[in-house]
């Protein structure tokens, strides 16, 4: 923690940045909460550790923190990919944005996208085996089993919309369920509603998503969203070789194709 | 009792798929009557919520078919929608959706025989699969049940 | 009215049965997979014991997270609506916290304000509201700032309070609480005293502030941009307080049509969403997060206690435990208070 808050304070009085988006103590001894330290005081209340879920890429594309200056963000492996992410998709800018990544107690300074990558680089890509072995039991059940699964945690979802705000890439500054001109999704948290409302969420992901979890970790109903986008990025991964945030050359794999692309389905 | 009549709608493009379903017609070539075809511009604008809100208005069976690749009258347009529904039926089929309702084809302008025995054999296959009940239906279409009590 | 009596753990499942016979759906905390929601229970043991809250909060009985106002089909120029009959199911909501039991005055100063609201009024009139005293606390937990406490009777029509594990003292407050009790008087023994125990069993749950004198200080903040925006520095823009909320009653009305026919249905919504405030000229008056997060915090302290005369937040802590990025509504209350000082 010491590593942290030291490289936190000797940017913020070095002036390389002026907020240090990280972590600090939240409400109960397993809470965190995001903390923008601006001076070298509040940069003590900087702590990390693994009930740290909110992805804190989410915090540099608002308004109000943009405004503060040049920032740091403090993260994982996710967090950076979701810099990469930005940097595809022409959100942020190379080098004013440092990464300060986490890991085992150690810290790095990041200070540009080819950093990041080449950290990314040297690190285990994708889905834990953990997280892969649980998506394959998902997918492993019968359509039945998953229709009755799927079709019951969908009915719960009360449309907070947490998943889209705690997500650092729904971004849009209108979304698909703000447009009535046409109601595209239904406004109401109804079965048909919310079966769309995920599936777009995940389908508007599918080879943007970096698996940060911060979906699921935000949803006040418990309903595990973050398996929608994980099945889409395999698929993403396994037809396109497609994989969010691991290089800024890397282009989104929805909007190119290539003539060969293959298929088992299509009469 | 009536056998039953599946519903499908067919998402087509308007160069190719729709351009081959006139040819079924004009080549009076006998097929079965219930699909309702839509025809947009090109497979690469049909957004895959179409499906989702066909089969929230009561549709059985959806058919999505446009021009072959490389044949795209917008060039590139269908090898986009290629790409979306590889990922798109993937996410249905994940979720339990039963991805034999569903029917992607390539039906070029000239093939009004390949679009007449496309829509019978999803037609036979949709009505051996039955009404398609569990789907969600969308408030305020036709699908919806019956007013409850509040 | 309040006659307090002995009610034996044990005879629960009676009284429930006696309530089933009696037409009355029973509602109450029961654990599913990771969850404990609000749901009928099978059996008395499937109520949930052991956790000081439930996620979500039980207004959906009464303010559903939508309603079908009406329903219509054109054809041609005639118009014909349909619309729902207003005809409520007798429930007992059993074993809510006493918090749970206040909110639902301010739900009511809200839906009867002026033009009374039917569908409210009905559930709300066939609704019994059982309430267990809390015994344990958590740091999210703050009524006794706003007026509660974790024995406090208001809104309960019966209040049961575990004196241990055997017995609950059960205190009947009204009408529908005598009738509820008369479904099955066998089960309840005089008190013999016993209501002097209550305080002993309850939670203590610390005064943070005091929402009298917050009303009062509250108003004065109101420019304080720097403050507003410092505290909701980390807000997200979600709708998870608002809808976990006992006394968030916000909706929206929206028409869902296909072609000739729809429903127009009303929907929860958050002040908390940027869409809240827009106006259809593109003008949004609380275009930025901090003014969002003024309002939900004046509203809920200042301008419903001046205007409705109820408390905008029961401090049941819901919002707190649900919150993304640990908003904690009320140590932002606390902090806010102590700028009087």
């Amino acid at each position: 923690m010491e590593l942290l808050r030291d490289k936190a304070k000797s940017l913020l009085t070095g002036g390389a940045v002026q907020v240090v988006i990280g972590y600090a103590a939240g409400s109960a001894t397993d809470r965190f909460r995001p903390h923008f330290a601006r001076s070298a005081d509040d940069a003590d209340r900087l702590i990390f550790g693994e009930g740290c879920r909110q992805n804190l890429a989410v915090y540099l594309l608002k308004p109000e923190v943009r405004a503060m200056g040049k920032a740091a963000v403090v993260g994982g492996p996710t967090t950076l990919r979701t810099l990469l992410q930005y940097a595809v998709e022409n959100q942020i800018a190379d080098g004013l944005v440092v990464a300060l990544a986490l890991e085992d107690g150690r810290v790095e300074e990041l200070t540009s996208f080819a950093a990041v990558e080449e950290y990314l680089a040297q690190r285990p890509h994708g889905l834990s085996d953990g997280d892969r072995a649980e998506l394959e039991q998902h997918a492993a059940r019968s359509q039945k089993d998953r229709w009755a699964y799927w079709s019951a945690e969908l009915a719960r979802c009360i449309r907070c919309y947490a998943c889209r705000a705690a997500c650092p890439l729904c971004y849009c500054e209108q979304c698909i369920t703000e447009n009535n001109q046409p109601q595209w999704v239904p406004v109401a948290s109804d079965a048909f509603g919310n079966l769309e409302w995920n599936v777009v969420r995940a389908m508007h992901l599918a080879g943007r998503c970096v698996n940060c979890g911060s979906c699921a970790a935000a949803c006040p109903e418990n309903i595990r969203i973050d398996l929608l986008n994980q099945v889409l990025a395999q698929e993403a991964m396994t037809q396109f070789g497609a994989e969010a945030g691991y290089s800024v050359r890397k282009e989104y794999a929805l909007s190119v194709f290539k003539p060969d692309d293959k298929e088992t389905f299509i009469r | 009792m009536a056998e039953f009549e599946p519903k499908i709608i067919a998402f087509v493009c308007n160069w190719c798929t729709y351009a081959g379903a006139d040819l079924t017609g004009t080549s009076r070539i006998h097929y079965a009557p219930n699909v309702r075809v839509v025809r947009l511009p090109c497979t690469g604008r049909i957004d895959f919520m179409l499906i989702l809100q066909a089969f929230g208005q009561g549709a059985d069976g959806v058919i999505v078919s446009g021009c072959h690749p490389g044949d795209c009258h917008y060039t590139a347009g269908n090898f986009h929608a290629r790409r979306r529904w590889m990922l798109f039926r993937r996410l249905l089929d994940f979720v339990g959706i039963d991805v034999r309702r569903v029917t992607f084809s390539w039906v070029s302008a000239a093939e009004g025989a390949k679009w007449a025995e496309l829509v019978n054999s999803v037609v036979a296959d949709v009505r051996t699969l039955g009404p398609y009940e569990e789907f969600p239906q969308r408030l305020g279409g036709p699908g919806q049940k019956p007013l409850e009590v509040a | 009215m309040s006659e307090s009596s002995i009610l034996q753990r044990a005879s629960l499942g009676a009284w429930l049965e006696a309530m089933g016979r009696a037409g009355q759906r029973v509602l109450a905390p029961v654990r599913e997979a990771d969850r404990v929601v609000f749901a009928t229970p099978s059996a008395p043991d499937q109520i949930a014991t052991g956790f000081v809250q439930t996620p979500a909060s039980a207004k959906a009985v009464v303010f559903p997270p939508y309603d079908e106002m009406l329903r219509f089909r054109a054809n041609g120029e005639d118009v014909h609506v349909e619309e729902p009959s207003i005809a409520a199911e007798p429930t007992v909501l059993f074993g809510v916290r006493p918090c749970d039991a206040a909110s639902f005055a301010t739900l009511r100063a809200v839906f009867t304000w002026d033009s009374p609201d039917a569908w409210f009024e009905a559930r709300m009139a066939s609704l019994t509201v059982i309430s267990v005293s809390c015994t344990q606390c958590d740091e999210y937990c703050f009524c006794t700032s706003v007026g509660g406490g974790p024995g406090s009777t208001q809104g309960s029509d019966i209040l049961l309070t575990p004196l241990d594990d055997r017995r609950w003292l059960a205190e009947v407050l009204t009408e529908k609480g005598q009738a509820a009790a008369a479904l099955a008087p066998q089960l309840f023994a005089p008190a013999n005293g016993e209501a002097a125990n209550k305080e002993k069993v309850l939670a203590h749950v610390p005064v943070r502030f005091e929402a009298k004198e917050f009303a009062q200080w509250l108003p004065s903040l109101f420019d304080r941009t720097d403050v507003w925006k410092e505290q909701s520095l980390r807000c997200l823009g979600c709708g998870a307080c608002a809808f976990v909320c006992p006394t968030c009653s916000c909706f929206d009305i929206q028409d869902e049509r296909v072609r000739d026919q729809g429903t127009r249905l009303r929907c929860w919504d958050s002040c908390g969403f940027r869409l809240f405030t827009l106006h259809a000229s593109g003008h949004n008056p609380r275009h930025v997060q901090s003014e969002r997060w003024r309002q939900r915090v004046m509203h809920k302290f200042s301008y419903q206690p001046e205007r409705l005369g109820v408390t905008g937040c029961v401090g049941c802590g819901r919002c707190s435990r649900a919150c993304p990025v640990d908003m904690n509504l009320g140590e932002h209350v606390r902090m806010l208070s102590e700028m009087s000082v």
